[in-house]
């Protein structure tokens, strides 16, 4: 989608300022209810169960803070594809944002000699 | 057919008219003495016959032997099997090919060509892609009239997007005289190529047995020239069960198919493309059809270094090494942006290499090079394009089109380019490599994110099978983008046969199936293959892997198991957020659980050793370990790993 045309929309459905609120307030978030989240909605599938990455989308670990996390589920840069406040409320993106957080980062490559 | 014109053939409708007039005791007599019905038809005196349709000769129930001195048309197409060095025939049975087959079988031995069993028309061309794509020679696929054909087409279609070689015999019942109602009708049409006429390369319906060489020449000759292809020969069942005399075998020619040398660039264009590379300031060599022999990487390391300039491998096929410091296949983006002359070696797709359209709801494509990058295509690979289905995408036009072989060209390229290269290449190929130096340690890095996770991640899957396989010699006959490309990213693949590109159309099953015939070609060289098929394209052909045991094919073939056809979930997600609706029901007819397969005993049922499911990554390593000793032993092994979708 074009940039100017999709921040036209964003301004009609109102998720730039369903953004700007968060940037003062963000809700803390369920770190569990994120993780049924993260697979029911579909984050697993661009980005990994453990949030690892690939082809389809970057690892999210170490998790983005909080403010461009959510700025990118409502208004992702390039191709995530957008999930509003209809499909994802607030409170979810934060449980999400919380098990994203809680996941391990990278396997301490001293121990596994495959990845020396 | 006799070849002789001293010979006359009894026409088959001029012999039954006879046999009519004469009786029962015509069609007996007819067997012990082919003279005598001759004697019957035709003015006392007249030469014996050279062939005769056995059908009529033999009406079904009668029971009697092929009258003897007599030899069927079906071992005549057996000797130009032979003749075109066609060592395999791979095949699910059908009716319209019996003659040629018991003459493959019983004539020929079942030896160059012998038979392989397939349980699917679509498996058996592809097969014979992944045959060719190792061999470089076309293996025939030998399928049943008409739905044979509909059954095949999806893999005719890659081999044609792919250009792969794949020798079709469909079989057939040209006449409607001899013609059984039912199944014999249904399997029979006037010109059943017409189905995939715009997808193979040339086919041909020899009517009498006189022409069949001819037509099988020219197929080949088709199928292995310039851009190559699949093509398709009819071979009349009434042809193959017709009676010739032996004394005229010998009036029957073979083929004969003499050595090919593909066109390479004049010395003039040579140099000019020469000079355009040596002037430019950044080329970059982008690559797609290239690389199909033991000669192709050589060439191009020689070309590249001579330039020092950077390689985008596209993976149309193994076009370069992984490892090379002038690979940037991984971080092309702004090399293309930043070229001045982009070289594009065989592109299939001249549009894709240098544009990209993003999956947006608007689609604006994007350049991929500069706005005064000149395009120089080196290639025949879109030569062999028709109209109607879009594997040319959009037109894009190069600055120049050298319509020559890339591979031909390429020593007359190398040589020219060193006489011109300049001292400051060297700088050049310093900057490069710079940039390279880190990528399999950046890949290492990011293997080890997930690197303990259940489903088993991408890039453990793959760095457990590489440390396995590494002092083999190898060939992953798999797609790799739905692993995350890890075998690219963390193995050493400099051989042409490491890897075999891609699919061609896009249609799913050619994977595992393809997987098979490579295996196959693998065999008799030793190299362990290693397939990496997807649960889906598993499951669109299972039986490959029966064939495989069938045939004591060695190969190493382990399912990425994502419990889904996870490309799709992934587009339905998409559609759902974009219209802004539930976003929890991607799995919808996209996802394959509920119940979960159990592939390795749908493999142990055919035969085969399997282990899984797999999804605790501890218990990669031993498992492999297991199954590579199975392969070792000449057989396959089934691994059913139970990973993260991408
Ligand atoms: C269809 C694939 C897809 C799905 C589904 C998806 N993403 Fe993404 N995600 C991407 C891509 C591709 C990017 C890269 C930036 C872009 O294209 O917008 C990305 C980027 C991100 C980033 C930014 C990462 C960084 O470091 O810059 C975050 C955070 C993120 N996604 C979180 C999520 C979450 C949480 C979900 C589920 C609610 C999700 N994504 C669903 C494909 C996807
Ligand atoms: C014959 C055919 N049918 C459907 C598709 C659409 N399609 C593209 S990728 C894909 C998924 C294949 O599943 P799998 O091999 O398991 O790969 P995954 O995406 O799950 O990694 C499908 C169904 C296709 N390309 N070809
Ligand atoms: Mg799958």
């Amino acid at each position: 989608m074009q940039k100017s045309l999709f921040l036209a929309l964003a301004g009609v459905t109102g998720i730039a300022v369903t953004a700007t609120a968060w940037a003062q307030n963000a809700p803390g978030g369920n770190a569990a209810n994120g993780k049924m989240l993260f697979e029911h909605v579909g984050c697993y599938q661009c980005h990994g169960f453990a949030g690892q990455g690939g082809a389809a989308g970057p690892k999210l670990v170490p998790a983005l803070e909080f403010e461009p996390f959510a700025l990118q589920l409502r208004m992702p840069r390039q191709l995530m594809p957008p999930y509003s406040p209809q499909a994802l409320s607030d409170q979810q993106v934060a449980d999400i944002h919380a098990f994203v957080k809680s996941l391990p980062g990278p396997v301490n490559r001293a121990n596994v000699p495959l990845l020396q | 057919m006799s070849g002789s014109d001293k010979q006359p053939r009894i026409e088959r409708r001029q012999f039954l008219k006879g046999a009519a007039a004469a009786g029962p005791a015509l069609a007996a007599a007819s067997l012990v003495s082919p003279q005598a019905a001759q004697a019957a038809q035709t003015p006392a005196g007249a030469a014996a016959p050279a062939t005769m349709a056995v059908r009529e000769q033999h009406p079904p129930g009668t029971g009697q032997p092929l009258a003897p001195g007599y030899v069927v048309g079906g071992d005549h197409m057996t000797d130009c099997l032979r003749a075109l060095d066609i060592e395999y025939v791979a095949s699910c049975p059908g009716s319209t090919f019996r003659g040629f087959q018991e003459s493959i079988i019983n004539y020929g031995g079942n030896k160059k060509p012998e038979f392989l069993t397939a349980l699917h028309e679509d498996s058996s061309v592809h097969f014979a892609m992944g045959y060719a794509k190792i061999t470089g020679k076309p293996m025939a696929a030998m399928i049943h009239g008409v739905v044979g054909v509909q059954h095949a087409s999806m893999a005719i279609y890659n081999a044609f997007g792919d250009q792969v070689p794949v020798y079709i015999i469909a079989g057939n019942l040209l006449s409607e005289w001899g013609r059984r109602p039912g199944a014999e009708a249904a399997h029979s049409s006037t010109d059943q190529a017409q189905m995939v006429r715009d997808y193979i390369k040339w086919d041909e319906q020899p009517t009498t047995l006189r022409d069949f060489s001819n037509a099988a020449a020219r197929c080949y000759e088709a199928a292995v020239s310039g851009a190559p292809g699949p093509v398709m020969l009819t071979a009349d069942a009434d042809m193959q069960e017709e009676a010739i005399h032996e004394d005229h075998k010998a009036d029957l020619r073979l083929p004969k198919i003499g050595r090919r040398i593909p066109a390479s660039a004049d010395s003039g264009t040579v140099q000019e493309l020469a000079t355009m590379l040596c002037n430019a300031e950044n080329p970059v060599l982008s690559l797609d059809r290239y690389g199909n022999n033991d000669k192709s990487i050589p060439l191009m390391v020689e070309l590249a270094e001579a330039l020092q300039a950077p390689v985008i491998d596209t993976r149309g096929r193994m076009n370069f090494p992984n490892r090379h410091p002038l690979n940037v296949s991984d971080i092309g983006g702004p090399y293309l942006r930043n070229a001045d002359v982009v070289l594009a070696v065989e592109p299939r797709d001249l549009f894709g290499m240098v544009m990209a359209l993003d999956d947006e709801d608007v689609r604006t494509p994007r350049p991929r090079i500069g706005q005064n990058t000149k395009v120089v295509r080196l290639g025949i690979s879109h030569t062999s394009q028709k109209p109607n289905y879009g594997g040319s995408q959009r037109y894009a036009p190069a600055d120049l089109d050298i319509q020559a072989d890339a591979q031909g060209t390429m020593p007359a390229l190398i040589e020219a380019v060193k006489r011109m290269a300049k001292p400051n290449f060297a700088a050049r190929g310093e900057r490069i490599a710079n940039q390279t130096k880190n990528l399999l340690e950046r890949a290492k890095a990011e293997a080890a994110y997930g690197w303990d996770a259940s489903p088993i991640s991408t890039a453990r899957l793959c760095a457990e099978i590489w440390d396995q396989i590494k002092n083999e010699e190898y060939t992953v006959p798999t797609e790799t983008n739905f692993l995350s490309s890890w075998p690219q990213r963390l193995w050493v693949m400099d051989k042409y046969y490491n890897f075999l590109g891609r699919s061609g159309g896009w249609g799913v099953g050619y994977n595992s199936a393809a997987a098979i015939g490579a295996a196959l070609a693998n065999k008799p060289h030793g190299r362990v293959t290693v397939a990496l098929a997807g649960d889906g394209d598993f499951m669109m052909a299972p039986g490959v892997i029966w064939t495989a045991a069938h045939h004591q094919i060695p190969i190493l073939f382990v399912i990425h198991n994502n419990r889904g056809y996870h490309q799709e979930t992934m587009h339905l997600q998409r559609m759902a957020n974009r219209r802004n609706r539930a976003v929890t029901t991607a799995d919808i007819g996209t996802t394959i659980k509920d119940p979960n397969m159990d592939f390795a005993m749908m493999a142990k049922s055919m035969g085969v050793y399997s282990e899984g499911p797999v999804s605790n990554p501890v218990d990669l390593r031993p498992a492999i370990q297991r199954a590579l000793a199975v392969v070792k032993r000449g057989e396959p092994a089934v691994l059913d790993i139970v990973a993260q979708p991408r």
